[in-house]
């Protein structure tokens, strides 16, 4: 125990130090998607859904918080706060539906119910279409702190994925998280143990689409824009590839997993392999795949086990 | 390593300021100019990879440096998505000390990024994008808008079309701001020449089947069908319309025809129609002679984004060297205050606003059997002047 809250503490140095040392705005970015990692892990690593369709609570959030930052004038943790519920709300009425079915049916419910929000934010006149929220201010936090400085914005995303990363922990090691372990390893017996298999789904479905909407929410802050990319499957796979990249299950494998892809993303863009991104990406999932299957740190744990265990 | 690199860069810049070796400043003692481009999508041909190439045949024709100080080019792919593009900019300006942005293709990209070079004080050059919002309600001191916009190619095209007895329109309309703006004043125009638009209908970008969109436009009973998108959707919308015998029944007008689309369609579909280009390459001794060295190095002739890239980046240095400084505010007036006078602009200002005028042609594509090459696909019609083509300056964005 004592050993894990070293770890910790190594890493909250790092993360106060990183911005003198890397871009501030990726290191952002990095955090919003391993946060959206981290929500999407709860279910998957800990319930074993897999929702093909999370990327719309991203979008969700990050629309609403856009919107009432762009035309109402919120302090930013207000709007934050808003798209995080408007995300947990449509992950209520999604994974009621959503839950009713098991195994590939989930993916492919929660992939065209995914489907039906995107056609409606590419359609609908608030969102802007193609253009996205454009230029939304990212206002001062409580009215006092300008967030428009890169360091005051840094910590206060940072601040954000600490409790969105702490609330996931909290959940998993919590009795309901040990019945969702249940449920993810022998479902019919969590049913003839008395449990009510799908409202335990349910609500994680909703702390996990609530904790998208946070990624969400905070990552339009950031980039002052909402856009369709969020909200399209392609950001659904790219979750995808983050957790069983960095070790599904797995308390960092998200973090890890979400680094690695935006990292990469990140130098090729610029150079010249940024046409064959996706090549390379899908290369390295079949490689994850094929050769190591519980990720970057689940792989790291067994070797870790295997030696000193 | 960047802390390091910054404190260097402190102490080299106060000991130029001591010992006055610099008069009055390239900022971090080089001028860095961005490519943000569609590398690999819809709009590849137009402004991608060529843009590029545009850029350092206009740096290496200024000579590679300015003021004694070097110019550099970093280039990115926006992928058409504003927030690729935002994303790299805001990294640009924040992390790379970049000077200037210039190519800005699809319209939703340019008005993301031209929210954020705005914001930091840095000039877009803006070369592919249509919309006519930067000029407009988005307009700005900082955006100059160069090789042409929606308004041009409604007045150049659109304008003759419902004057010579083609009063119904239909549209087929990209999805996003492009389209919508277009469409908007393509319709305006219709309007006020005494036509009437019977119909719109919107397809997304990238659209690769566009057969429900036609019969739309087919059962509509209109006289034209007016294609307002752009790159591989014109060439893909038309080819449709060509299978479904849209083209022998109705007028079909592209809008906004770029070069490498143009070619890319078989005569038989396209031969006649008209389009508004700011540029061809086969206008004159002047244009061929550069087309002609564009072409040895990419491959193919120059599209009107392309001439435009290099005309205005070749301006932005020149003003650079006239006010001594790479300062935004400085070079834009002066920018403003000289005439670009190139291959590519004629009859040429940089209007307040940020709107360049120039003479802008009315094309027609020809068919198959006038063609003396591959590359010989337009007849020149007219020339529009830039005053006549473009839209008039709004009051409130009258930068001086």
């Amino acid at each position: 125990m004592i050993k894990i809250n070293k770890l910790y503490l190594f890493l909250i140095v790092i993360a106060l130090v990183a911005p003198s040392l890397v871009y501030p705005v990726f290191l952002m970015k990095l955090l919003c998607f391993a946060l959206f990692a981290c929500a999407f892990n709860l279910l998957l690593g800990f319930v074993g859904l897999l929702s093909f369709g999370h990327a719309v609570f991203l979008g969700t959030g990050g629309y609403i918080t856009g919107y009432l930052m762009l035309h109402t004038g919120l302090t930013p943790e207000l709007g934050i706060l808003a798209g995080t519920l408007g995300a947990g709300l449509l992950g209520a009425v999604y994974g009621k539906l959503a839950v009713k079915r098991e195994g590939i049916y989930f993916a492919m419910v929660t992939l065209a119910l995914a489907q039906l929000a995107f056609f409606f934010y590419l359609q609908a006149p608030f969102t802007g279409g193609e253009d996205g929220l454009q230029g939304v201010p990212r206002g001062a936090l409580f009215g006092l702190i300008d967030l428009n400085d890169n360091f005051a914005m840094y910590y206060f995303v940072l601040a954000i994925f600490i409790f969105g990363f702490w609330l996931v922990q909290r959940t998993v090691h919590s009795p309901f998280g040990q019945i969702l372990k249940a449920i993810r390893e022998n479902e019919p017996r969590a049913v003839s143990l008395g449990y009510n298999v799908n409202d335990y789904k349910w609500v994680a479905f909703i702390i996990s689409s609530a904790l998208a909407g946070l990624a969400g929410s905070t990552k339009t802050l950031v980039f002052q824009l909402a856009s369709l990319t969020d909200v399209h499957w392609h950001m659904s796979g790219e979750v995808v590839l983050m957790t069983l990249l960095g070790g599904m299950g797995t308390i960092f494998g998200p973090l890890v997993g979400a680094g690695v892809v935006i990292s990469i993303q990140n130098m090729l863009s610029g150079g010249e392999l940024g046409n064959y991104i996706h090549i390379i990406m899908g290369l390295i999932f079949i490689v994850c795949v094929l050769a190591f299957r519980s990720g970057i740190v689940g792989e790291f744990q067994k070797l870790v086990k295997k030696n000193f265990g | 390593m960047k802390a390091m690199k910054k404190t260097l860069l402190a102490v080299a810049m106060s000991v130029a300021a001591a010992t006055g070796v610099q008069a009055e400043g390239i900022s971090n003692d080089v001028v860095k100019i961005g490519v943000l481009a569609d590398m690999g999508g819809v709009y590849a041909d137009i402004c991608g990879q060529g843009c590029v190439t545009a850029v350092e045949m206009a740096v290496e024709d200024f000579g590679g440096t300015v003021l004694g100080k070097p110019i550099e080019i970093v280039s990115a792919d926006d992928q058409n998505k504003p927030d690729v593009g935002s994303a790299k900019v805001r990294q640009w300006i924040e992390d790379e000390n970049v000077d200037v942005v210039t190519g800005l293709v699809a319209s939703s990209v340019t008005g993301a990024v031209t929210k954020v070079l705005t914001d930091a004080k840095k000039i877009a050059l803006i070369s592919a994008s249509a919309s006519n919002a930067f000029t407009t309600k988005a307009c700005s001191p900082y955006n100059a808008h160069w090789t042409y916009n929606v308004a041009a190619l409604a007045n150049g095209t659109v304008k003759p079309m419902v004057e010579s007895g083609k009063k119904k329109w239909f549209f087929i309309t990209a999805d996003y701001a492009f389209g919508h703006a277009l469409e908007g004043i393509a319709t305006k125009v219709i309007e006020s020449s005494g036509g009437e638009v019977v119909g719109a209908v919107r397809a997304p970008l990238g659209t690769t089947d566009f057969s429900s969109y036609v019969l739309q436009a087919q059962a509509s009973g209109a006289d034209v069908v007016g294609l307002a998108n752009a790159g591989t959707d014109f060439v893909n919308s038309l080819k449709t319309a060509a299978e479904f015998g849209l083209t022998e029944t109705t007028d079909v007008a592209g809008l906004l025809v770029f070069t490498p689309n143009a070619q890319a369609l078989d005569p038989a579909i396209a031969a006649g129609m008209k389009a508004t280009t700011g540029f061809y390459w086969d206008m004159d001794d002047q244009t061929r002679e550069w087309s002609a060295r564009f072409k040895a190095r990419h491959g193919s002739i120059p599209a009107m984004p392309h001439a435009g890239a290099y005309s205005m980046t070749m301006h932005y240095l020149n003003a650079i060297k006239a006010a001594g400084t790479d300062d935004s505010d400085a070079v834009m007036k002066q920018m403003k205050a000289t005439k670009p006078d190139d291959f590519f602009a004629r009859n040429a200002y940089l209007r307040n606003d940020g709107r360049m005028v120039h003479d802008m042609l009315l094309v027609s594509i020809k068919d198959a059997a006038s063609r003396k090459s591959a590359d010989d696909i337009y007849n020149i019609e007219a020339t529009i002047p830039g005053d006549v083509a473009f839209n008039p300056m709004l009051p409130e964005c009258d930068f001086k």
